[in-house]
């Protein structure tokens, strides 16, 4: 591999060493516990995760499971108080992000690990031009002058696919269509290069067609610019194309692990099952869609055993007294449920 | 120099400024616009480039010019004394020789209203300020912070806040401004002056503080945390720009209720006093002889009525100018 001093796309921050081949960043017994009024929610109970350069993680659970407050302790913009974090590390580069102090970790955020919003509309500044936000990175960043700046800030709009760049650069967050909203943040989120970029439900404000449009976006943006991609998203449908690795969560823990064929092929775990099983199909038109039964726990009183055996439709007595552990289950999947082995060499 | 601006400029009132719009306002507008768009522009450059295209702005800040120069340098407009006059001519109405008339002692009210502005101006824009600034810097910082800063901060506002306005500052005038004091011109004006930003300051706090609570949870705070935005940059950048437009209203009706508050401690005796002029003054001393000379009040009235308008309009077109979903 030679390494071509290439100016106009070199990173300052690599000090041209490429990007590493190890582990890019890992979470590992993330806990984090929500201190309120009416008591102590501990929304993240020792969740375990890594992605790599080049690869697409997806978080999947339900509103509530954590996966957003994940995302958040990674970010360092975790509301402190009522959110504080117990226990665990994030680590980038294998150093601990969570042991950094503020500027080191300011100086991550953005150039390091970038961020992706739901909403585009209330994440863009709405009295700056899309334009002059993405450029004010370049010039505060990386100290480029106002016209280098949003020569940069147009490349970047223009490699989003924003028709017109040169001409939407001027244009306010409100006269944007709500995909190209989402464009412009992405390209927003890109503009320092990060190696790793967190989505958080980007295509959840978005109507279908347009829901489509984004991931081919960010799935083009990871291949070319070989990030780590972290999706956090509720959606299934929207990862099965996307992501190489899916992690699904639940009461602020991850169930179970495994890469995207398996875990479509062969669930093992009851809650990914239920999951799965609750995507309307064509074949079944007409009828009831499935559900899983009864409600996330309540963070504040998670029941005892594993926190998913309420509503679990293969529920025994273990399940009611031992927490499961997330454990391997062959090749390179992990599944924290009692009976994982079973489930995995059912037929 | 371009089109647009120089139109707009026509659209002001030439009877009122004969020499200061033309020299003042096309400043800026003589650049070439392709010079300007190769650079992004930033709030303020959008703002800018919105108001140069309203009349509403213009006259405003023409008037506007017109009054500080006033203020600034008062013989430019009149050859007449201020504050000496010949009691033969007490309450001569307006005629060819005195505009305006000469008030009950005999002093030419035209020259008296052209003087006057500059205290009535001066007070009012710097109390304006100094309120705008004590009141803002705080309330961003209880906003900001939170917590016990934020009680701490909002409870010390509130005793301010508790103090009758009037009251306080016949109370804090009437201490260091007492009938026996020995006070020059420029003492009484700081005075005055603290005493308005003392008691008005915590309005402004409280606005500055609810709207950077409502602003501050907003995702693009979030997110340009997330993209490592330090603090000064979030407060300067993110929150300031979208917490200004309720302070620039509330500043411009300050200029205006300032200018009036002053004449009213005038009034009482505790303010500015003669032989010092001021709108204020004028028209606590016009106010006896109303049904026999009413240019006596008519005149500095109609200045401070113009004076608080023009800053009322050139507010609301600040503001507009400020809001890009107005554009």
């Amino acid at each position: 591999m030679s390494d071509i001093l290439v100016t106009e796309q070199s990173k300052p921050g690599a000090d041209g060493s490429g990007r590493p081949s190890g582990r890019l960043l890992e979470v590992e017994d993330l806990r984090v516990e929500f201190r309120t009024r009416d008591g102590v929610a501990k929304v993240i109970n020792g969740v375990t995760y890594h992605v790599d350069a080049g690869e697409t993680l997806a978080v999947l659970g339900e509103s509530g499971s954590g996966k957003s407050v994940t995302a958040q302790t990674i970010m360092g913009i975790l509301d402190t108080p009522p959110g504080f974090v117990t226990g665990g590390q994030v680590r980038f580069h294998g150093k601990d992000m969570l042991a950094m102090s503020a500027e080191e970790r300011r100086r991550i955020r953005g150039e390091g690990i970038a961020m992706v919003f739901q909403d585009a509309l209330s994440a863009l500044n709405p009295v700056f031009t899309v334009g002059f936000q993405i450029a004010e990175q370049f010039r505060v960043r990386r100290g480029l002058s106002r016209a280098d700046a949003k020569k940069r800030a147009i490349e970047m709009l223009d490699q989003v696919k924003i028709p017109n760049a040169k001409g939407r650069f001027s244009n306010y967050p409100h006269q944007f269509s709500g995909g190209m909203r989402q464009r412009a943040m992405i390209a927003m989120s890109l503009a320092l290069d990060p190696e790793v970029l967190i989505a958080d439900e980007p295509t959840t404000a978005l109507d279908v067609t347009v829901q489509a449009q984004i991931m081919d976006l960010l799935a083009e943006m990871q291949r070319e610019r070989q990030m780590g991609l972290i999706l956090i998203t509720h959606d299934l449908g929207v990862v099965a194309d996307v992501a190489d690795r899916i992690a699904v969560m639940y009461a602020g823990r991850i169930v179970e692990e495994a890469n995207v064929y398996d875990l479509y092929a062969k669930p093992a775990h009851p809650y990914t099952i239920g999951l799965i099983d609750s995507i309307p199909r064509m074949d079944e038109k007409g009828q009831q869609l499935r559900t899983i039964k009864g409600l996330p726990p309540n963070l504040m009183n998670i029941p005892p055993g594993c926190p998913f055996n309420p509503r679990c439709p293969m529920a025994q007595p273990v399940c009611r007294e031992k927490v499961p552990p997330l454990l391997q289950v062959g090749v390179s999947r992990a599944s924290a449920c009692h009976f994982a082995e079973e489930l995995v060499n059912r037929d | 120099m371009s089109d647009p601006s120089s139109a707009s400029i026509v659209t002001t009132p030439p009877s009122t400024m004969p020499t200061e719009a033309g020299s003042g306002a096309p400043v800026d507008a003589g650049l070439p616009e392709n010079a300007r768009r190769e650079k992004p522009r930033g709030l303020l450059g959008d703002a800018w480039r919105d108001l140069r295209r309203k009349p509403l702005f213009w006259i405003s800040a023409a008037f506007i010019l017109v009054f500080v120069v006033m203020a600034a340098f008062p013989w430019l407009f009149t050859g007449g004394d201020a504050v000496n006059g010949s009691l033969s001519n007490s309450q001569v109405k307006p005629s060819g020789d005195a505009w305006f008339g000469y008030d009950v002692q005999g002093r030419d009210v035209y020259a008296r209203v052209i003087y006057g502005a500059r205290a009535s101006i001066l007070v009012a824009l710097v109390s304006t300020i100094g309120t705008l600034l004590i009141g803002g810097t705080i309330g961003m910082i209880a906003g900001y912070r939170g917590g016990w800063v934020d009680a701490l901060l909002s409870r010390f506002a509130d005793i301010f806040f508790g103090l009758p306005f009037v009251l306080g500052a016949i109370v804090i005038l009437t201490t260091f401004n007492g009938a026996d004091s020995n006070n020059n011109e420029w003492q009484i004006m700081g005075l005055v002056v603290m005493s308005l930003v003392v008691l008005s300051w915590p309005v402004v706090m409280r606005l500055m503080r609810s709207s950077v609570l409502a602003t501050k949870e907003a995702d693009y705070i979030v997110a340009a945390r997330a993209l490592g935005a330090g603090t000064g940059r979030i407060i300067l950048k993110h929150l300031l720009p979208n917490c200004l437009a309720p302070l620039l209203v509330y500043g411009t009706i300050l200029v205006g209720s300032f200018i009036g508050a002053e004449a009213t401690l005038s009034f009482l005796g505790i303010g500015l006093k003669s032989p010092v002029v001021s709108w204020g003054i004028m028209i606590s001393e016009a106010q006896n002889y109303i049904r026999i000379s009413p240019f006596l009040l008519f005149f500095p009235a109609a200045f401070l009525v113009t004076a608080v308008l023009s800053f009322v309009m050139l507010g609301e077109a600040v503001r507009e100018a400020l809001d890009p979903k107005l554009r």
